[in-house]
């Protein structure tokens, strides 16, 4: 699939909720705990199982980021799955905690 | 990214935490996103923006949002100016859905106004199935939030925010989610401030319940505070000062506000030293940006407020009067005349480079080929990257060929006891090109030996930035966000002159 930033990404196999801060304009095969990704919440019907070496889970808030830094996603929603794109698990990006200004 | 994703992502994080609303009205990030969804479809094909104009209200984001998710801007405008005016701004935008409060909407007969209630109620009849929801508008590029320029020295202008500026403001400076269900911000600045639009968007991101105060009074927002159990909140340096007034010495101890941050225009040392006192379990938050950059570029943090506080190093104590450090995806330089960067505690003229800084207004782009954007703020940043703004540039006075900062013989004027007020404006000289006035405003019942404060200027800073003249009146104008009106006074001072001496 290609991602669009803004683009929504939920999980089949648990809760979690993605949302797409860029991304490159190629064909990618996203997954979450291991399997792919699904249209709308409505659509998990529980029938699939995070897949063993898929369950390093996504925190609310976090962004996740491939090793090429060529796509970013936001969690929006925390899962016990792990965010996977073309295979290659995303590493959790770490952020500089900033004052709340407004 | 587009503000319509921030909708989605609402929905995502916060579906069942109360996020706006009052004792009327709790809405959840899923009604939030119900109400965008149908508030858009009003919007859709039949108008080509969606201006606000009235005080704050509980539901506002509910306005933005909708003209975001229809892909047209939001128009925020200043309801206090006077009609003349507040019709000419309306008019720049035909065809616009123009919602208002009660009180403002006699006021804009012909110009099809909707009460924002009204709006809200006609929404709720709506049945979404039936009128088939839209898709959300994505493309980042178009302009979310038109802003007007507070047009203290020309017509206002409009400053054009795209969704990317927007965007790129949020997820470089907040962490989504990042508050508990706990927490809530009370929003005090008006609407048509881009730290009004600024307080909505980043709260909303942050899962952070947002009470709107209607209008401002230091009383009121006191009292919300604690009512509320309010844990984070906005103000301008003048809401500042008047708390601090109305508190009169009362120490609020174990306050619930966590975070109280302020910005708009400058602040003096006196407000935020007594307000650091009033409030000592408060975390205190300077932020400097302006509309052009969609909001805050750089931030003095709660630990530098209490570092310059306790320290004895002279440089940290100094840092209490800096806008703090510049956030991580900004950039900045200081230049001179000739635009060559000048080193650590040099003065020059603040260039602004990042994917915030839109610095464009309507039909004109002021970015140069580099995309650096300059602020006409004077400033000079120390030796560990504290910011210092000293103002506008063309405030500049040159007496002597020597460039004066009204702003630093402010400051020393405003640091003596009895001083409330002062404003310092360059009058023409036959000898000096430019001679200096200062204007102050004394505390009532308080004698103040105008030599003395002449003194104190000199003894300060040095006998070339002395005012040649203080005058002392009742008060100054300021524009409602407290920047002051030095135009106005020194227009003022110039008329007054002329009548002596004709």
């Amino acid at each position: 699939m290609i991602l669009k930033p803004g683009a929504r990404l939920i999980s089949a196999v648990c809760a979690a909720e993605m949302m797409t801060v860029k991304a490159p304009k190629t064909d990618l095969e996203v997954t979450i705990g291991g399997v792919a990704i699904i249209a709308s919440v409505a659509a998990r019907d529980g029938s699939v199982a995070v897949v063993a070496g898929h369950d390093g889970g996504t925190l609310m808030g976090k962004r996740y980021v491939d090793e090429a830094d060529t796509i970013e996603l936001l969690c929006t929603k925390a899962g016990v799955g792990a965010v996977a794109v073309n295979g290659e698990l995303l590493q959790l990006k770490e952020a500089k905690a900033l004052p709340a200004s407004d | 990214m587009h503000l319509s994703s921030l909708v989605e992502m609402v929905e995502s994080g916060f579906d069942d935490r109360v996020l706006l609303g009052d004792e009327s009205s709790q809405i959840t990030g899923t009604d939030f996103g119900f109400l965008v969804r149908l508030g858009a479809t009003q919007v859709h094909n039949k108008y080509t923006s969606v201006i606000y104009v009235g005080e704050n209200h509980p539901l506002l984001p509910v306005g933005l949002f909708a003209a975001a998710w229809a892909g047209v801007p939001f128009v925020p405008v200043n309801y206090r100016l006077e009609d003349r005016q507040l019709r000419s701004l309306i008019e720049r935008y035909p065809n616009s859905l123009v919602l208002t409060d009660p009180l403002t909407a006699d006021r804009l007969i012909g110009l099809s106004p909707l009460i924002f209630d009204d709006w809200l109620r006609g929404l709720s009849k709506i049945d979404l199935e039936e009128v088939g929801p839209i898709e959300p508008a994505e493309n980042d590029d178009d302009v979310a939030v038109v802003l007007f320029t507070s047009g203290t020295t020309s017509e206002p202008k409009s400053a054009l925010l795209r969704h990317r500026h927007l965007m790129a403001y949020l997820l470089g400076s907040v962490e989504f989610g990042s508050a508990t269900e706990s927490e809530a911000v009370l929003v005090s600045v008006p609407p048509y401030h881009v730290a009004g639009i600024a307080n909505m968007l980043s709260n909303l991101f942050s899962g952070r319940r947002l009470v709107y105060l209607q209008s401002f009074s230091a009383k009121v927002w006191l009292e919300t505070v604690q009512r509320e159990a309010i844990s984070h909140a906005m103000v301008v340096p003048t809401m500042l000062a008047r708390v601090v007034d109305e508190l009169d010495g009362e120490i609020v101890e174990h306050s619930t506000l966590r975070t109280l941050s302020y910005g708009g225009a400058k602040i003096s040392e006196k407000v935020i030293r007594a307000a650091l006192a009033a409030f000592p379990t408060t975390g205190f938050v300077n932020a400097y940006g302006l509309t052009e950059t969609a909001s805050t570029i750089a931030v003095l943090g709660p630990d530098d407020h209490r570092a310059a506080l306790l320290s004895d190093d002279l440089h940290v104590q100094r840092r209490l009067s800096s806008v703090g450090q510049v956030l991580p995806m900004v950039e900045i330089e200081i230049r001179d005349e000739l635009e060559n960067v000048v080193g650590a505690g040099e003065s020059g003229l603040i260039y602004l480079r990042g994917e915030q800084v839109s610095g464009e207004y309507a039909g004109k782009s002021l970015l140069d080929s580099e995309g650096w954007f300059c602020t006409r703020d004077q400033g000079s940043i120390d030796s560990e990257g504290y910011l210092f703004i000293e103002g506008r540039v063309d405030d500049t006075i040159i007496r002597g060929g020597e460039n004066i900062a009204p702003a630093e013989i402010e400051e020393v004027l405003l640091a003596q006891v009895g001083v409330t007020g002062a404003c310092v404006v360059g009058l023409p000289d036959d000898e000096w090109g430019q001679r200096i006035v200062a204007v102050v405003v004394l505390e009532a019942g308080h004698f103040v030996d105008l030599d003395e404060l002449r003194e104190a200027v000199r003894a300060t800073l040095r006998g070339s930035k002395t005012p040649e003249e203080i005058i002392v009146r009742d008060s100054l104008p300021h524009t409602e966000t407290g920047k002051m009106l030095r135009r106005v006074v020194q227009s003022e001072l110039l008329a007054c002159e002329g009548g002596t001496q004709s």
